[in-house]
Parts: C-alpha cells; structure tokens; sequence
C-alpha cells in the first residue's frame, strides 16, 4: 500500500525531527537524572531559546548556526543562575515545592515572551532554508539534515564531558548518592545549578538548530516539551541513551502516523502514549504494590 | 453541636458580608470583579480539596472545569435540555471524568511529579479533542443562546449571577469544613502526610483518593458549568486550557493549602492584583500570568502556607503564647 | 494444638541479584511475646513488611488466624487485625499526636468524637496523654516511640509487629518502656518483635528465632539462644564463639 518512495522519506524525516527532539529530552533527562527533579520550565526555556536565536538574526544578522555559539553559553549561564538563585533556594528542598517553582518559571517566561512579543508567529526566512540535499529516494531539507549530525555532535560532546572531565564525574557522583558526594566534599549546589545549566545550554543548541525551518511563537516551545516528557518517561529517567534512543523512535513514529492520522490527532497520539507510559511505567513506591 | 455552629460562624460571616456587597453598590465593574473572583475561589476550593488537603497537586484541573463548561452548554444547545439540570448534569461529568482520571492515575501509583503530569497530559488531550470535535463547535466554539430568563439561568441584572456564584462558594466552604471533621477527611490528611503508614493503619488510599479526586473535580466542574452560563461562550482554550488549571492551583496556594478559607483568599487577592497590574500596565496580553507566575514563585519560596499561614504565624508572635497554646494556633 | 495465630512458612525473598529472605519460616503463637532477633541486614524488617503486605515474598505462604494471607494489602491485613510499626517512625508529621491516634482509632470507630476519644484512651496507655494537643513533629525520639505504638494499637489488633520499637531510647526510657509492652500482650495482643536491645528480649519475649543472611539459624528459649555459639558466630563473626570459649578458660 505504502511504496518505499513515501516511506524511507518519512523515515528519514522522522529520523532528522527525532534527533532534535532526542537534544531536548537529553537535557531533561539530565536534570531529571541528577536533580530528580522534572523541570515543567523545559518548554518556556526553549521558547526563549527560540525567540534568543530568532532576534540574532533580525538584530544581530547572525546565522542561527553561529549564533549557537553565543547562545549555548548564555543559556548556559541563565539555566546555571535559575537553579542556583531562583530554583534551589525557593524550594527548600521539597518535592511539591520544586514542582511549583519550575510551573511558576514556566508560567513567568512564556508569558514574559508573549507580553513582549506578542503572539504573532514569526519565522526567519534563510536564503538556504528550503535547500534539500538527496539521500536516496528521498529530499532532505538541508537544516534538518545539518540539525541531525549536530546532535550526534553534541550529544557525543557530552558523553565526552560526563566520561573524562572532573565536572562530568562530579555530577555522575552527585546523580548516585549525594550524601556521599557532598561528604566527600563536592559542592552539590553547584553540581546542581551546573546540570541545569548543562540541560538549558542543550535547548539552546536544538533552538538554533530548530530556527532555520521552525516557526517561533510563545507557545512553540511547548510542543517540542511534550514529545520530549513522553520520550524521557519511554526512554527511562535519567537515561541518555534512552533519551537519543527515544528520540529517534518517537520521531519516526510521528512521521509515519502523520502519513496516515494528520496532524491533530497526531498530537492525541502523542499525549496518549505519553500517559500509557506513565500509567505502565513501574511504580516508583517504595515495595512492589500488593 | 455548639462545636460544629462555632466551627462554621466564620463562614457565615464572610457569606454575610459578601452577599451584602450588591447592597452597598451597583458597580457592574465591581460586581463583574466579584463575580470572577468567586469564581476562581469555587475553581481553586476544589482544587484544594486534593492538593492541600490531600496533598496531591493537580496540574490539570481544567479537566474538570472544562467538561462542566461544555456539558451545561452542549446539553442546552444541542439537546435542548432545561439550564438547571444541565448544570447539575455538568456536575455529575466533571465528578465522573474525575474518578476516570484518578482511577487511572491512582491505581497506578502515581504520586508528586508524575501525578502533576499525567493530570496535564490529559487536561491537554481534552484539550485537542474539544478543538476538533464537531459536537464542540471545533474551533468556532460553542455559544449558548441568550434567553434572559431565570428558568433559563441566565439574568438580566449582575445580582442574581453573583448571588448563586456566592452560594455555590458557599456551600465548597462548608463542604469543605464538614470533610475536615470526618473519618474521610482524617484518612485524607493521613495519605497527604504519609500513604505508607496510613495504609498500615488500614486506610484503603487508593479508595481515599479516587473519592478526593471525585469531589474535587465536581466542585471545580460546578465553576466550570456557572462560567458557561455567566459568559455564555467557551471555546476549547477557555475550557480545558492551561490557564485554568493554573488558576486553580494559585488560588489555594497563595491563600494556604489545607485550610477552608484559603482559596477564597487566595482568589480575593490574586485578582485584585491582576485588576491593579491592569490598572498601572494596561491590558497587554501576558503581563497578568507573569505576575501571577512570579507570585507562585515567591510565596512558595517565602511563604509556603500562604496567606493563612501568615496570618496564623502574626497571631502567634502577637500572643507569645506557650508551647500548648501554640498548637492551638495551629488549628485555628 | 491449635494453629498458631501467625505462620510464616519456607517465606523466601529476592531483589534482584540479592536474597533477602531465604526459606524463613517462624510461628508466633497467640497471646504470647515472640521475639525476632539477628545483625543488620538479616531480612528480619523484609519479613516484616511481608507479614504485613507491603512486599510480596518471592516464595512461601505467610498464615495468619487460620486464613493464607500472603500478598494481601496493608489496609485489608489492618482491618484483619495486623499492626506494624516501622522501624524509622513514620509520624503523621503535620498533625497533633491526638489527630495521628486518631486516624488509626478511626478504623473502628467512624465518629470523630469517637475516634478522638479512643485515641485519648489509647495514649493513655503509652503514657502520651499529656502530649495529646501537642504536633507529632515536636516530640522527642522517646516521644515518637510512644506515638508509633499508640497509633498500630489504635487499630486494635490481635496482632503487633513491634520493629525495633526500642531502638534509639536510653537506657531509662527503656526500662519505662518494657512493661508496657507486657501490659498490651497481658490484654491479649499477640505481639512479635524485632529488637537489638538484648535486655528487653530477655525479659519480654517467651520465644526467640534468630536471622542471619536471611535464614533463621536458630530457635528457643532467650536465655539459651544468648549462649548458642551459632547465634554468638553470627553476630560476632566466625569463629568468635572458640575465641570467647578459648578466652573463658
């Protein structure tokens, strides 16, 4: 019924979205895997992220490619300031509180844009964002592909970091017990504002990566945050290769249930699964339930 | 006895004073201010109902307010059905999805984070399905006809719809005030504080909490049901978008969880601070939720029982009281 | 000879890699003191949170007032009669000591003047009906004791798993606490517990089964269990039972 022409394209094209989502729900994981914490900020940061890359090319003439590298470290810095100053402090260390805070942020940021911005939907028009290169049967467009290798870029990059650096194995002690970590005298608030620095620096690389063929509006960045809060739970939290290995599952799927579903319910699928997979997941109580 | 008419006189009070502000002014600004702050605070009562007292924190109550919105105004629109029962049927739906949701979310074992998801996730799948579903109107909406009549539940004059609005707060108050004194209640503090000693004092938590759920979402649907008649228009991001479920929970929050009159404070105040940032900053879209959203930042940073816990707190530094006395004002 | 109220039998349990529990099987006959002994790690609070439904036991039936109970929730084992209390006290922390009692007392009495007053009754005999207005979070370690087994006797069981119910009390507030426990098995309860502290075993308990590794090694009398080299061997180490021979003569 579905010759390979449609579908190889619709693979690989899940394949290339897949990546990017992939980045986002790496930078949740990572929080995740070390604050414990699930950071419902995720989205309105990468809206922001999109919005920061958007105006360095109308302000700055910076192509989005470059400006990852002005970017990265700025979200960088702000992911690292929000845990360190706003987060950290304002929760006391409760649970419920966190959860709340990171809502409020979520809540302040993406309205902040909107406030701003308004809610016109803007999208850069590149000179090379309609290229295609040709894999195959199919036409890739030129970003999507670019965006692909990035990622394996990055995530590479951060393995690297989590492997060999004196910070990757202090957040990788903090992750697994830290008590122990702090009592062989880490600074965990620091590992801490560190990690989610690390996670915001990632949504600022997948908002680059994202511009040239996305459009931005102060919701945009929810989306994206849905697709990557079912991969993290599919893909097990706290799990990277989980996160790169979702991502690429869920981003194929998408593609070839929008073959058949469109859009909208597209969606639905999405958000259904995402909800299986909570209610299957293994419960996290302590003991099996009876 | 003489201790249940003590518990409920402040109620009756603040009803007291509320319901004689239509005496004091025809204001329709003030009365429409009223009217939605009310509202919030039936929204946010029943949401404190299984975040403050039951300790789990709904990110998706616009579940509920949304299915009682569209239920009274479907019912009325497409069916033909009488504004009275529609609204108790509206009611009746919000409860039923409630126990849908917290029967899946419970038996599961969901609890803190993954609970506040799955309540989104579904909030928002509601979401989608009333923007494209014909029965909704898709995304035109729905619209429920003007018929100025009290058979119809619709009035001409503000007062009415601020009177049944006061009476259904009203009554989430003293709802509220009687699950407090109640084995339910009880079991339902016990969960909030500790699911696994409870259990061991053989309290069905589960059971507990599906029932919480329930209660929750039909006090929040009833919100729902009186916007559709007040403002006779919803549309799927009126009824079951984000901005709901986070009203909900800001409410109860910035007033203090747990406690009965919490959300009524929490709604009084957060509203007014919208009117004043609308006042001083214009009406640009967007500015009301940063506030709001730095709101929840700081009291949840500086404040955590909210408005309740501070004023607890004062009268405690004003007494200097002992130790036993202390405890006390924890309870008052 | 009737069944004995409580029969853990051949209970086996493993997480993962790790057996926690390996073939235990102990009877805890009716009114009477039994007392689970053994070092850190031996499976002695896994039994417990099987006993009372919390886990489910990889192998072997757990009995209890001549039914199989094995893999039935906490709730329903409470209102069968089964109380526990934990061995890191889990108070209701934002409620008053009166309120935590309560909640267990609501269990048979659905009342709140009921249950409030049964409560009262209940610390009464704990000896906390001084502290009733006061929040469980203010009381002392002693006090937090108490108030763990005021609420599992709330339930009124037939039968209290007492977990480490003595541990971190000093030497005083132990000797307070002793004959309470005599008195709540005196009314009847059948009462087994999980103790370090040897004095209380001694004088409390009318049988005592040992665990280590997750097997019982050793079952009887306290006073011969104390000198039974495997038991000592176990606690101390191999061979320290020849050592302390060695060193006796």
């Amino acid at each position: 019924m579905l010759s390979p022409a449609i579908l190889i394209p619709a693979i690989l094209n899940g394949l290339m979205s897949g990546a990017v989502y992939a980045l986002v729900a790496l930078g949740l994981t990572l929080i995740y895997g070390v604050l414990h914490i699930i950071n419902f900020a995720h989205g309105a940061l990468l809206t922001a992220a999109m919005f920061a890359a958007f105006f360095a090319n109308r302000w700055l003439g910076l192509d989005p490619y470059v400006a990852a590298f002005l970017l990265t470290p700025l979200f960088f810095a702000l992911g690292y300031a929000l845990q360190r100053f706003v987060i950290g402090p304002a929760a006391h260390g409760e649970d419920r509180n966190i959860l709340l805070v990171t809502l409020g942020l979520a809540v302040v940021i993406e309205n902040a844009l909107l406030y701003v911005f308004r809610a016109d939907t803007r999208i850069l028009d590149l000179p090379y964002g309609f290229d295609t290169i040709q894999v195959g049967p199919a036409f890739i467009a030129l970003p999507r592909a670019i965006a692909f290798v990035a990622v394996i870029a990055v995530a590479l990059a951060l393995w690297l970091i989590m492997r060999f650096s004196d910070t990757g194995k202090a957040i990788r002690a903090v992750a697994r017990e830290k008590l122990g970590a702090e009592l062989a005298g880490i600074d965990v608030a620091h590992v801490y504002a560190m990690t989610f620095g690390l996670g915001t620096a990632c949504l600022a690389v997948a908002a680059c990566l994202l511009i040239p063929s996305y459009y931005v509006n102060p919701s945009a960045g929810n989306a994206f945050v849905l697709i990557a809060f079912t991969i993290v739970v599919l893909g097990g939290m706290g799990s990277v290769a989980g996160a790169l290995i979702g991502g690429l599952f869920v981003g194929v799927v998408e593609s070839l249930s929008g073959l058949w579903l469109g859009e909208s319910l597209g969606q639905i699928g999405i958000f259904l699964i995402f909800i299986l997979a909570l209610l299957l997941r293994p419960s996290g109580l302590f003991g099996e339930r009876a | 006895m003489k201790a249940q008419a003590k518990s409920l006189l402040p109620i009756l009070v603040a009803l007291a004073l509320l319901a004689a502000v239509p005496l004091v002014t025809t204001s329709n600004v003030v009365l429409n201010f009223l009217v939605f702050a009310l509202l919030i605070a039936l929204v946010g009562q029943g949401w404190n109902l299984l975040g403050g007292y039951g300790g789990q924190h709904s990110f998706g109550h616009a579940a509920f307010f949304g299915t009682g919105a569209y239920v009274t105004a479907i019912l009325q629109v497409r069916y033909g059905v009488n504004a009275w029962p529609a609204f108790a049927l509206g009611i009746f739906a919000g409860a039923a999805v409630g126990a849908v949701i917290g029967a899946l979310a419970f038996r599961s074992g969901l609890r803190g984070s993954y609970f506040a998801l799955v309540t989104l996730a579904f909030a928002e799948v509601l979401r989608i399905v009333a923007s494209v579903a014909p029965i909704t109107g898709a995304g035109v909406g729905t619209l429920v006809k003007l018929d100025l009549r009290w058979q119809a539940l619709q009035f001409q004059s503000r007062v009415p719809f601020y009177l049944i609005i006061l009476a259904l707060v009203a009554v989430s108050l003293v709802l509220v005030r009687v699950v407090e004194r109640t084995r339910f209640g009880a079991w339902l503090v016990a969960v909030r504080e500790n699911e696994d000693a409870a259990r061991a004092l053989g309290v069905d938590t589960t059971l507990v909490k599906i029932g919480a759920m329930m209660l929750s979402a039909a006090i929040t649907a009833a919100g729902g049901c009186f916007y559709a008649q007040y403002y006779l228009f919803i549309d799927a991001g009126i009824a079951y978008g984000p901005w709901i479920s986070i009203e909900a929970l800001l409410a109860p929050i910035v007033g203090g969880v747990g406690t009965v009159f919490g959300p009524l404070l929490g709604a009084l105040v957060v509203k007014s601070l919208g009117e004043a940032t609308k006042l001083l900053a214009g009406d640009a879209p967007g500015l009301d939720l940063v506030i709001y959203g730095s709101v929840l930042v700081l009291v949840v940073a500086f404040a955590p029982r909210g408005i309740a816990g501070l004023l607890a707190d004062l009268r405690r530094w004003g007494r200097r009281a002992p130790a036993g006395a202390l405890a006390e004002a924890d309870h008052a | 000879m009737p069944e004995p109220l409580l029969r853990v039998d051949t209970v086996s349990k493993r997480f993962g890699g790790l057996l926690a529990v390996d073939r235990a099987s102990f009877d805890a006959p009716a009114g009477r003191i039994t007392a689970l002994i053994g070092p850190n790690g031996a499976g002695k609070t896994t039994l417990f949170a099987i006993i009372a439904g919390f886990l489910r036991p990889s192998a072997g039936r757990v009995r209890y007032d001549g039914a199989d109970i094995t893999g039935l929730p906490p709730h329903r084992l409470a209102r069968r009669g089964i109380a526990r209390t934990f061995q890191i006290v889990q108070p209701f922390a934002g409620l008053t000591v009166a309120e935590n009692i309560a909640v267990g007392a609501h269990l048979h009495h659905a009342s709140r003047a009921r249950a409030l007053a049964a409560a009262a009754a209940v610390a009464r005999t704990v000896d906390l009906d001084g502290e009733l207005a006061k929040p469980a979070a203010a009381l002392t370690v002693a006090g937090r004791k108490r108030l763990e087994l005021a609420r599992a006797l709330a339930i009124e069981p037939k039968l209290l798993l007492l977990d480490e119910v003595l541990a971190g009390l000093n030497p005083s507030e132990v000797r307070d606490m002793v004959p309470v426990i005599r008195a709540i098995a005196a009314r009847g309860v059948t009462i087994v517990m999980i103790e370090h502290v040897m004095q209380a075993v001694m004088s409390l308990a009318g049988h005592v089964f040992v665990l280590a590794e997750g097997r019982v090694i050793a079952e009887g009398a306290p006073q011969r269990i104390a000198a039974d080299p495997r038991v000592v061997e176990a606690y101390l180490g191999h061979g320290a039972a020849q050592r302390m021979m060695g060193a006796a003569r």
